[in-house]
């Protein structure tokens, strides 16, 4: 076992391990900070694939902005009554469940019959894609309209939750 | 020059129809109105004068001719189910005939309706509708193709049920021992509908031509039919659906019913559509279809009995009404009996010289009526007149002409015109001696209650109340047409003076190229003056004579007597009075049927048990599918998410297998 | 050398698991999480291509849905507040008026 391994499987380990941990916590903010966790070790997960800068952004915007509105918001509701909300086992649930398992199933079956004519992985090649100077170039150039998008998509998110988030609509 | 005046004809009363119908409400100048509506008629008759004289001068073949307009219907072109019908108006010696009788009479009636609508709320709709009847009536004998001709047909009806109903507000009197009224409406309604009925005879005939012939162009059926030997089935038939159309239009038995009631109209309207000019579209249809007449003996002897015996039974209803209107009414039922037994004895020249006369003296007599109602204030009943002479003598002498000119005295033009019919019926291979008789009392009865109506009109003592009523003769605008109808009833005979009386018979040798195929066909034999016509010809002048004579004497003089025949005759004076009950029967045999017929199955059965059924039958199945299918529609988010996890297990569980 | 395979089933695993979580959690905030986890595992996917495919743009792509997450983050969050506000609850099984 190489350290390149015991580190992936340290990561996926806790991945998954709090992506159950979020699914099953009776208590959002419990739920929330699992969900910070997730997402640390999926930075993680990204550094191993020389995804540097995309790493650095999913802890700053995730973990950093987002789920702190998450707990904000829950702080705001003050879900005392809410946190003693008992999850019935139903039949409908059971069979989601079940339709989830089953697809999981299939999606690995595919994964484990798939030939050997995998790309290799190129590290020195990888580790100049995730560089704040490539992704920046294809940004600011191919992706520069898309790019200039995504800041209406924010403006009409901003105007949408304020407009939703008012007392009354007047 | 001359092609293009011939669409000018129709496109004047077109234009005037078009602007009265649009911007008549905005005018409220009745002179400015009533010059638009008969000015543009008056141009009209001007154009188809000038054809007319133009006409004159050429040789009898250049003078038939057709312009096309504008193609109108082509379809399926270049397949043997092709079909096409042009626009295109025919003028030959009798259109050009019928378009000077229909705009120079309508012209005349025009102006009098100037004078007698003045000051009623619909001034301008009326002539807006005055002149699409002429737009349609010029339609109907202009057309090169019966398509067309079907168009003005149809034009003609509207524009009679729109008239006669156009005091829509109004009641008027059914007659008969029911003084129970009906409003103008119904009248309307009737003359469409029984009018629909002898429709749906020209349509047959239509479809069997096309089947048959392929085509609807006159000059096309008519060569294509005269290749058949004559007593032919088809065109047996075609013969006989036409003229199942020209009794509805016409008013023969068994489709009159409609005439009488139509008076309910505007006098002006009685006129010019119920006297002058759309009921006889019959008669000049039968006319412009004389070769497939010609072809079809049998139709001929059944369009000859059907005339002769209308003429009777309409005569005997007019001698007793006493509606001022339906009196002239029944006569020109009767008028047009005469025309058809014309028609059916092979003598059409003569037929269309008695149309023409007729809508002289008829326009005459009904405008002369009009101006008696009008001073009467609106009463119609002859029984409470009377004495009307003095009062208005214009009105009174020109009725009087005409009242002469249709009992056939001579020289006026009647005299000349059912004269002709009269020696036709008698003479001619198609005519017998019975038709002869039946039409000499015809014209008997015609005298008769023509006097009796003059009589009691304008002579004797006044039945009304003279303090209250005080008659006055007509506007100028209503006088002058009655003295310019007036002198044509008088005048309008000596075209068609026949050889025997040393005349020339222009008419006739006029019109003559156009009946010369099927004159052709039934291989008539041309009677030279004989000793018989100028007996049968004074016979008849004096049954008339005798008639005004009885006229004048039962009505005038010995009232008394009138009464005595009443009550001798009561019974045959119930029946008439009520018209041989023939609505009644109508009624009781077609109408009321029909109505309880629709009621209880069409409506009750069909329309609510079937047609309803099946809508809300699919409605209520509709509705229960969706109470059952909503309960899918949980609301619960994770179900629809639970349903999208499945399909993606589907589409996952095919990609793989497959 | 971990290979493409791994990643994938790795990603696979947190997807199916944020699924069950959106199928059966009754706690709206929980089930806002469960999304975020799977647009995290579907990212991972992303970047595991990308890196291993020497292709910028799946991580390009990472940075534009992360921008499309924060904007539903904020209008989701937003939703559940006016939705709290009206109904004083954030049980997703007593928010189903949206039916018949």
């Amino acid at each position: 076992m190489t350290v390149e391994t015991i580190v992936f499987v340290i990561l996926a380990v806790l991945f998954v391990g709090s992506a159950i941990m979020v699914i099953t916590r009776r208590s959002p903010v419990l739920a929330v900070l699992y969900l910070i966790l997730n997402f640390f070790s999926l930075a993680g997960l990204y550094l191993t694939l020389q995804a540097q800068f995309i790493a650095v952004i999913q802890i700053l915007v995730y973990a950093g902005a987002i789920m702190v509105l998450f707990l904000f918001v829950i702080m705001l509701l003050n879900l005392r009554d809410e946190e003693r909300l008992t999850e019935k086992i139903s039949v409908r649930k059971m069979i989601g469940v079940g339709l989830s398992a089953a697809v999981l199933l299939q999606v690995l079956y595919v994964l484990g019959f798939s030939g050997s004519d995998l790309p290799v992985r190129d590290v020195a090649r990888a580790e100049e894609l995730g560089s704040v100077e490539s992704i920046g170039k294809a940004l600011f150039t191919d992706f520069l309209f898309p790019f200039e998008v995504t800041s209406i998509v924010l403006i009409v998110a901003i105007v949408g939750a304020v407009i939703l988030a008012k007392k009354k609509l007047d | 020059m001359l092609t293009t005046l011939v669409p000018l004809i129709v496109l004047f009363p077109l234009a005037g129809f078009l602007f009265l119908g649009l911007l008549g409400t905005r005018i409220k100048n009745e002179t400015v109105l009533g010059l638009i509506g008969s000015g543009t008629v008056g141009l009209s008759f001007l154009s188809a004068a000038w054809i007319f004289l133009s006409m004159l001068a050429w040789d009898a073949v250049d003078r038939s001719f057709s312009v096309e307009l504008f193609p109108w219907i082509a379809s399926f072109t270049g397949t043997p189910s092709s079909f096409s019908s042009s626009f295109a108006y025919r003028i030959d010696q009798l259109s050009i005939l019928m378009t000077l009788v229909v705009t120079g009479v309508g012209f005349l009636i025009h102006v009098y309706s100037i004078g007698y609508m003045q000051g009623d709320r619909g001034f301008w709709r009326f002539f807006s509708y005055m002149n699409l009847f002429i737009v349609a009536m010029l339609n109907l004998v202009l057309a090169d193709n019966f398509l067309l001709m079907f168009l003005g047909w149809e034009g003609v009806g509207l524009c009679s049920y729109l008239l006669i109903g156009f005091w829509y507000t109004r009641k008027f009197d059914v007659g008969g021992y029911k003084p129970g009224t009906a409003f103008t409406n119904d009248a309307a309604k009737k003359a469409f509908v029984v009018n629909r009925i002898g429709d749906v005879g020209f349509l047959l005939a239509m479809f069997l031509m096309f089947d048959r012939f392929g085509s609807l162009n006159f000059d096309s059926v008519f060569g294509a039919a005269s290749v058949l030997s004559p007593g032919n089935v088809t065109v047996f038939w075609i013969a006989l659906l036409l003229f199942v159309g020209a009794t509805g239009k016409s008013a023969q038995i068994p489709l009159y019913v409609w005439l009488p009631d139509a008076m309910a109209g505007p006098t002006p309207v009685s006129a010019l559509i119920h006297a002058a000019t759309m009921v006889t579209a019959g008669i000049y249809m039968v006319a412009r279809c004389s070769v497939l007449y010609a072809l079809a003996p049998d139709v001929l002897t059944i369009v000859a009995i059907i005339g002769a015996a209308t003429a009777v039974f309409a005569g005997t209803m007019g001698l007793v009404q006493n509606d001022i209107k339906k009196i002239l009414a029944y006569s020109t039922v009767s008028q047009l009996g005469y025309m058809f037994l014309a028609m059916g004895v092979a003598a059409f020249g003569a037929g269309i010289f008695h149309l023409m006369t007729h809508a002289f003296f008829k326009a005459l007599l009904f405008l002369g009526s009009g101006a008696v109602i009008h001073a009467m204030h609106e009463e119609q009943d002859i029984q409470k007149m009377g004495g009307l002479k003095g009062a208005m003598p214009v009105t009174f002498w020109t009725f009087l002409i005409g009242a002469l000119a249709i009992s056939g005295i001579p020289p006026l033009s009647g005299f000349f015109s059912k004269d002709e019919i009269l020696w036709k019926a008698f003479s001619s291979d198609y005519g017998s001696p019975i038709l002869w008789f039946v039409g000499a009392g015809g014209a008997a009865l015609t005298a008769l209650y023509m006097f009796r109506l003059v009589t009691l009109t304008f002579e004797g003592e006044s039945r009304y109340d003279t303090r209250a009523l005080h008659p006055h003769e007509a506007p100028k605008t209503m006088t002058v047409p009655l003295i310019i109808l007036a002198v044509f009833s008088v005048i309008g005979g000596f075209v068609g003076i026949p050889e025997s009386l040393l005349g020339s018979n222009a008419l006739e040798h006029w019109l003559e190229p156009v009946f010369r195929p099927a004159n052709a066909k039934l291989a008539l034999h041309p009677h030279d003056p004989e000793l018989i016509e100028y007996v049968l010809m004074a016979v008849s002048v004096s049954l008339a004579a005798a008639g005004i004579t009885a006229g004048r004497t039962l009505y005038l003089k010995r009232k008394d007597l009138v009464e005595q025949l009443q009550a001798l005759f009561v019974r045959t004076y119930k029946v008439l009075w009520n018209k041989y009950y023939v609505d009644e029967v109508y009624d009781a045999v077609f109408v009321r049927p029909t109505v309880r017929l629709s009621e209880s199955l069409l409506w009750r059965g069909f329309d609510v048990g079937v047609i309803d059924g099946l809508v809300n039958g699919s409605a209520a199945v509709t509705a229960k599918l969706g109470q059952w299918l909503r309960r899918i529609q949980t609301g619960v988010a994770q179900v629809y998410a639970t349903v999208f996890l499945g399909g993606i297990l589907l589409v996952l569980t095919w990609l793989l297998f497959r | 050398m971990i290979d493409l395979h791994t990643y994938l089933g790795l990603s696979a695993t947190g997807f199916i698991l944020g699924v069950i979580g959106v199928v059966t959690r009754r706690n709206a905030i929980i089930v806002f999480m469960s999304i975020e986890l799977m647009l995290n595992s579907v990212n991972l996917t992303l970047v595991a291509f990308s890196s291993f495919l020497g292709d910028a743009t799946g991580q390009i792509l990472v940075f534009f849905v992360m921008t499309v997450a924060a904007a539903e983050a904020a209008v989701g969050l937003a939703i559940i507040i006016a939705l709290f506000r009206n109904k004083q609850t954030v049980n997703i099984d007593e928010i189903n008026i949206l039916k018949w």
